[in-house]
Order: structure tokens, then sequence, then C-alpha cells
């Protein structure tokens, strides 16, 4: 009991009271040790637990704690990178669509039968050039085409990083759009704060404003528009679905960042009610 | 069918599920795998350690043995480990999969989840114990034998080392032979190698090999 061990000899349990999860949890994750030792046996000279039944679970307690804890930290770093990615793919998008086109314009006039777009970049990108002019339309094609495959690589990066880091919100929103709303919150923790109703507008802020200046009618939704759920239902329950949606996202977002794991039954409740506010509207055209 | 069969750690028993006998143990069900009578399937194709001992290398796996899993991943090998064992140490280092390995420790209070690099031994002495019946190594870096080598200070004098090298995570040109070698090379720095065997069919590019410290 009055023994001490040398510091940087100590077991995780040294100078933690058995009941002090956090403490505990702390020094699993920061203390360390040249070599093992028999702790067990040392935890119950010293006091720390009344019998090796004890230790263990006491033991059990402290390494859950800590992992999830160190999970938490490490997944929610993650976001940050989400919100670089998305950023990056929207600049990707952008540019890759004004180069595609200046590739069309240019293409057009040297070649018989001219297309568009990204597609019309990779066909001309894989011809041979004859002349100076094709030679440099060739080329610029080739970086519309590694600029879009670019764009592509980061869709694919956030798809698998958000449904990490986001399972429910990726499941129920889509993954770009769930990427999106976290951009948009400043992160999943931001989001997970969030009341609903600042969800249901996020990207709307503009019409928000001028709603709070007296001169407009409040939105009804902001990003989750592009949410079938939303975009899908007939514009006079669009309201009732944007807000019924929301409130689901947030709850999603809210087990994503505290909890952590995928409930399948959140997204259950957010089909059936949608369908009850889209059963709504066909009773309501029968009349 | 659930006799104890002696050439299976205690524990560990051969049962129907429907296909043929298969290895099982006692415990919650972790992965969606097929249950029956509290037993659940322990398949060899998911599980390195579960194909050891179907290749049939004595692990030093028993019942109340105390042991120290190496790359735990989500939990699906170690969950089998420790239905079967005592104190069970799992350390696995991507956060990701300790996620899923945090649900496999809600049901079994024996199983100790450490989000720490293998490689770092240093940064879990001070709450693994000492003198470990079993050391289990699965995973999935560059000098695998050198991590064996390093947390061999864990286990106890007659303690043993059951060690999955894969192939492919050395030097992917290489012939697997030749880095089956050099890894056996690196760890009589610290073992004596007392079985080994390939984990074909179920696992392609692997060796299984058990050691005892020297």
């Amino acid at each position: 009991m009055t023994e001490q061990t040398p510091a940087g000899d100590a077991g995780w349990f040294a100078g933690v009271e058995r009941d002090d999860t956090d403490a505990a949890a702390a020094a699993i994750r920061e203390g360390r040790a040249d070599a093992p030792a028999d702790w067990p046996e040392r935890a119950l000279d010293a006091g720390f637990a009344a019998d090796a039944d004890d230790y263990y679970d006491a033991l059990h307690e402290a390494t859950v704690a800590a992992t999830r804890r160190a999970v938490r930290e490490a997944e929610s770093a993650d976001d940050r990178q989400l919100v670089h990615a998305i950023r990056a793919m929207d600049d990707l998008a952008s540019t890759t669509n004004e180069l595609a086109e200046r590739v069309a314009e240019w293409g057009g006039t040297l070649d018989d039968e001219p297309g568009t777009g990204v597609a019309y970049a990779r066909d001309l990108a894989a011809r041979d050039p004859e002349t100076a002019a094709e030679e440099r339309v060739v080329s610029l094609a080739a970086r519309v085409v590694a600029l879009a495959d670019e764009r592509d690589a980061e869709r694919e990066f956030l798809e698998r990083t958000v449904s990490t880091v986001a399972p429910n919100l990726a499941s129920m929103a889509g993954p770009v759009l769930a990427a999106r709303l976290i951009e948009l919150a400043g992160g999943l923790e931001s989001l997970a704060k969030m009341p609903s109703g600042t969800v249901q507008v996020l990207g709307a802020e503009d019409a928000l404003f001028a709603h709070l200046r007296g001169n407009a009618p409040s939105p009804k939704h902001g990003v989750i528009y592009t949410h079938e759920y939303v975009r899908g239902t007939h514009p006079d329950e669009r309201g009732s679905a944007a807000r019924a949606l929301a409130g689901k996202l947030t709850i999603g977002a809210r087990i994503d960042h505290y909890a952590g794991d995928y409930r399948p039954e959140v997204e259950a409740e957010l089909d059936e009610r949608i369908e009850t506010i889209r059963a709504r509207r066909d009773d309501g055209g029968a009349k | 069918m659930s006799d104890d069969d002696p050439d299976l750690p205690a524990g560990v028993a051969r049962r129907d599920f429907g296909d043929g006998p298969a290895l099982a143990t006692r415990g919650e069900s972790v992965y969606g795998e097929p249950t029956g009578d509290g037993w659940r399937r322990w398949d060899p194709h998911r599980s390195k350690l579960g194909a050891t001992i179907e290749k049939g290398l004595d692990t030093g796996l028993s019942a109340d043995a105390s042991v120290l899993y190496l790359g735990a991943a989500n939990g699906t090998t170690v969950s089998h480990v420790a239905d079967v064992a005592g104190p069970t140490y799992a350390v696995e280092f991507a956060p990701r999969s300790a996620r899923d390995l945090l649900g496999v420790c809600d049901t079994r209070s024996n199983l100790f989840p450490l989000l720490k690099d293998a490689r770092k031994p240093e940064t879990y002495a001070h709450v693994v114990e000492a003198d470990l019946d079993v050391l289990v190594q699965d995973v999935a870096t560059r000098g695998q034998a050198r991590v064996a080598v390093e947390n061999a200070r864990f286990l106890a004098d007659d303690g043993r080392l059951v060690l999955a090298v894969k192939a492919r995570s050395e030097d992917v040109t290489a012939a697997p032979e030749a880095v089956f070698d050099e890894a056996l090379a690196d760890l009589r720095e610290a073992y004596d190698v007392l079985a080994r065997t390939p984990l074909e069919p179920y696992h392609d590019d692997h060796l299984a090999v058990v050691a005892t410290p020297r």
C-alpha cells in the first residue's frame, strides 16, 4: 500500500483511484514502461483492486474507455480531410468544365466532328496530332482528362472516408451531400450540435438573411434540396419533407459524432416518415 | 460431436452448422457467423489463427491462458480467442478497426482493447502483464519478424508465439519462400521455431509459425 514504484517502471494504475475511469483511461493512453511486470499482483499489493477479478474489471473499463476516446479523436480529425476533399472536388469540377469548354471550342475549328464536354476531350486526347495547333489541342485535352480523373479520385476518397467518419449521415444523405453538410457546418462536431432547423437551411444563407431582413419568405431547404426525398416530393409538401429529412440527418450526425455505430433503424424511420408525407399529397389530390 | 477433440485446445470444438464439422467456440455472435447451441463457427478462411489450428499446429491456446494479440483488427479472430482464453490483450493500430473491436469487447470482460502500435511495445508495457502464455501476431506490416522479436518480452519462458507471416507485406515482388526464410532467420534472434506450415488453402502466401522464446 505504501510501496512506491519508481517512475518509468509504474503500471497504468499508479496514482489512479479505482473508480476514476477518466484518469485510468488517460494513464492507459499516455503511460509507458520499458518492460512489462506482473501488473495484476502489483495492483493488489498497492491496494488498487480488491482481487484479481476486480483488477481485470477495472482494466476492461479503462482500456475500453481509453480506446473509445482515442478512436473518436482520430476519426473526428478525419472530418477535416473531408472538408478539404470536397472543396478540392468542387474546384476540380469547375476547372475541368471550363477547360473542357475551351477544348470543345478550339477542337471544333480543327475537327470535322466536334463534340462537347469531358467525353470529347477524352476522345481528342487519344488522337495523333498532325499540325502544331492540333498538338496543342490534344495536349490540352489530355490535361482536361487528367483533371477529370483526379476529380473522380477525390470523389472516391470522399465516399470511402465519409462512410467511416459518419456512417449514419452518409447512408441517409449519400456520401456527397453528407460531406457537403459537414463542410458547411465546419466539421462533424459542429453539425452534431446544430438544431435541425439550421441543418435544414444550410447552404441557403442568402435566402435566410433576405428573410431575416424581412423581404422574403423563409427558405424551406438548403443543400438538402439535392436529396431525392426533397426534390422528388411534390412542391406543396417539400417543406415538410425537408424538415423531416433535416431532423433525421441531425440525429444521424449526432450518433456519428457521439456514438459512432451504424443504426439502420433511424434510416428506416426516415423512409417511413417520407412515405407518410408523400401519401398525404396523394390523398389530398384524390379529394 | 461436441466431445473434446484431443487435437483441439480446450474450449474449441468441432460442431456441425449444416455443412459438416467446423471449428467453433462458445460466445456472443460477432460478425454474423453461424451459431447453434451457444457455439459459433470459427471460419479458418477468415482467421489465420483458425487456419493454424485447422492445420494441426499446437498453438498453446488453452482455457485461462493469458494472451497478447497483435493486429486484432475488427476483432473477428480475437473474439474467438477471448471465448477460449483468460485475460486477452488486443492491440490494434487503426482507429476504424478499433471501433469495431470495441463492439466485440462489450460482451467479453476478459478482452482489453489497446489502440497502440505493435512496433512500439514500450507504449503498452505499462498495461500488458508479463509472463503471458501466448503471443498471437497477425500484423500486415514490413518487418513482421522484428515485431515478434520486440514483443518477446511479454512471453513466459515456456510461452508460445503464434505468428502468421504474410509474404506480400514484406515484399510484393519476391518469392514467398525467400520472404519466409528471411523472416524465420530474423525470428531466431529471440525464438526457437517449434513448427511451421503454409496456410493454403485458407490463406495464400501466408506462413504460420509456432515458436517459443529462447
